[in-house]
């Protein structure tokens, strides 16, 4: 599917968002794309931070030197995409007060998927895990949306001191069901320190993207599941850590 | 109109072009891209007799032009697939697939052989002996004449319906006289090549990248390399070769063809881009004709001398 960028601006020192415009048909919240980039073999995975009929925002850190030359694209690109990958998260268990928890650029997902719970009319309480205060994005946005946002820096430059979970237990928060995109340490914190059901995003190196390589398996409690495919998000204690 | 049809080993494809072993699944996931009915054939993922996680993760990496993977066979047994997924394929493929199966012994092979020779949608069987990703026992059965030759003479004795292709690795001294082995052991065909050994280091951990350490690299990296290996088993044998490696146009096509491939594989070009097969299949009869063919199959073994 062609995309053409319409803007690609850097929102801290290493992370990025880029704005698209094109077909987004079948998309839901806490799914990806796989986005081709010239003199790169492998396509890169860019989780959705948000989407409308006509337009596609991804926010991505430079991580590599992929994302790199996906940092320096220009305005009226035209990028090759496949879109609506993954299986996104489950609405439908939300229930009335869901806690959406995202780490460093695990946020985006979480912003897709409150934009979605906001349009059912339900407000999710939003936790943003970052390591300082430089890396902080999107607290207005969620504000913007109805959230209560809660961020966490683990040097305590902003917010609370520490990590998601210190926020879960200082502010005794008991959701009704939790989300969460981030880094493994950060969703193993989370299911522990949760009574709630809920659901991870996970990562992991992909060959395509689409379910063909078994490049990205991870271990369930039924059996071998393709993160690409089955995933990337998965119900608490699906994953055998 | 240029005329695509290929015979391989009595098996008429209406075009040369099959998606290779572990770059397409069992052909579900392309289903849902574009109508895979369109392809000659596919290899599908290479299957053991027991099922298989494969190995620890990370399993891919990149490269200039090409990428790595360790995947380790991940696959459902044989059993599962003879019995659920190949009659599912029926749904959604209309033509005999090649059964790519993998071993760690002779009867292993033997037990995936016997249970594909008798499944009406199986149109080849493609013995894996040559993939860089197991480790068993040190035993690697496409890197000597002998052992080659005791696999394929084994299998041969149980594949009675369907043609027997063995696919051989490129990490060896002399692909000639392995390709001659399986010839004189009784194989319908060769296909190659497997990936070649690689592998890169995270230069921020000082840690390899892939958890196996080494992987196998495929991709436009490798073309050349696998044009060579075609065209010098095209030279020793007289069964049909199927050329894999780094095939991404129409044109690589053609020119692996001259080289000596009555069929070509495209592999890892899937995963960079799911609808490759389709376009080559499309621009095959317009790159054709530019250079004067009307017959793929009379430019097999062009270059051959």
């Amino acid at each position: 599917m062609n995309f053409t960028v319409q803007s690609n601006i850097a929102l801290t020192k290493d992370v990025y968002k880029m704005v698209l415009e094109g077909d987004t048909s079948g998309t839901r919240a806490g799914q990806f794309v796989e986005v081709l980039l010239e003199g790169h073999f492998l396509r890169r995975p860019i989780s959705v931070a948000d989407w409308s009929d006509k337009t596609l925002t991804l926010i991505y850190k430079v991580v590599g030197v992929g994302t790199s030359d996906m940092s320096k694209i220009e305005i009226g690109k035209s990028l090759d995409i496949l879109t609506a990958l993954g299986n996104g998260y489950e609405l439908e268990l939300a229930g009335t007060n869901p806690l959406l928890i995202g780490g460093g650029v695990g946020v985006p997902p979480t912003y897709a998927l409150a934009k979605r719970l906001t349009e059912k009319g339900i407000k999710p309480t939003v936790i943003m895990g970052f390591n300082t205060k430089s890396e902080v994005f999107y607290e207005e946005e969620f504000k913007a949306l109805g959230c209560t946002v809660f961020v966490a820096t683990a040097d305590g430059t902003y917010g609370t001191k520490g990590f998601v979970t210190n926020v879960i237990t200082d502010k005794e928060i008991t959701p009704t069901h939790y989300y969460t995109c981030g880094p493994l340490a950060m969703i193993k914190a989370v299911e522990a320190g949760t009574s709630a059901d809920g659901q991870a995003s996970f990562e992991e190196r992909m060959g395509c993207g689409f379910g063909a390589c078994m490049g990205c398996t991870i271990i369930t409690t039924n059996g071998a599941k393709r993160v690409c495919k089955d995933g990337p998000v998965f119900k608490k204690g699906e994953v055998l850590w | 109109m240029v005329d695509l049809k290929v015979n391989l080993a009595g098996l008429w494809l209406d075009n040369p072009i099959i998606p290779a072993s572990g770059c397409f699944g069992y052909g579900e996931e392309f289903k849902d891209f574009y109508d895979i009915n369109i392809l000659g054939s596919f290899s599908f993922k290479g299957t053991t007799k027991e099922p298989r996680e494969g190995n620890k993760t990370p399993r891919i990496a990149e490269c200039d032009s090409g990428m790595l993977n360790a995947v380790g066979l991940q696959n459902p047994g044989i059993d599962y697939v003879a019995e659920t997924i190949l009659p599912k394929i029926k749904g959604y493929f209309n033509k005999p697939v090649v059964a790519n199966i993998g071993g760690f012994s002779v009867e292993e092979f033997c037990h995936c052989a016997k249970i594909m020779d008798n499944i009406d949608n199986v149109g080849i069987i493609e013995v894996n002996i040559s993939c860089p990703n197991l480790h068993c026992g040190g035993v690697n059965f496409g890197s000597s004449e002998a052992a080659a030759a005791e696999v394929t003479a084994a299998v041969r004795s149980v594949v009675k319906n369907k043609p027997l292709f063995i696919k051989l690795s490129p990490n060896v001294t002399d692909i000639k006289s392995i390709a001659a082995a399986c010839e004189g052991a009784g194989a319908d065909g060769i296909s190659l090549i497997n990936t070649l050994v690689g592998m890169r280091i995270d230069i921020k951990t000082g840690r390899p990248v892939l958890a196996n350490v080494t992987g196998g690299v495929s991709g436009n990296a490798i073309y050349p390399v696998a044009l060579r290996a075609v065209y010098d088993v095209a030279n020793t044998v007289k069964i049909p070769v199927m050329g894999i490696g780094g095939v991404d146009s129409a044109e690589k096509v053609i020119e692996m063809m001259m080289a000596g491939a009555s069929a070509v594989q495209v592999g890892a070009a899937n995963l960079r881009d799911p609808f490759i097969c389709k376009k080559i299949i499309e621009n095959l009869p317009v790159a054709a004709e530019k250079i004067g063919i009307s017959s793929l199959s009379e430019i097999i073994r062009k270059s051959v001398v």
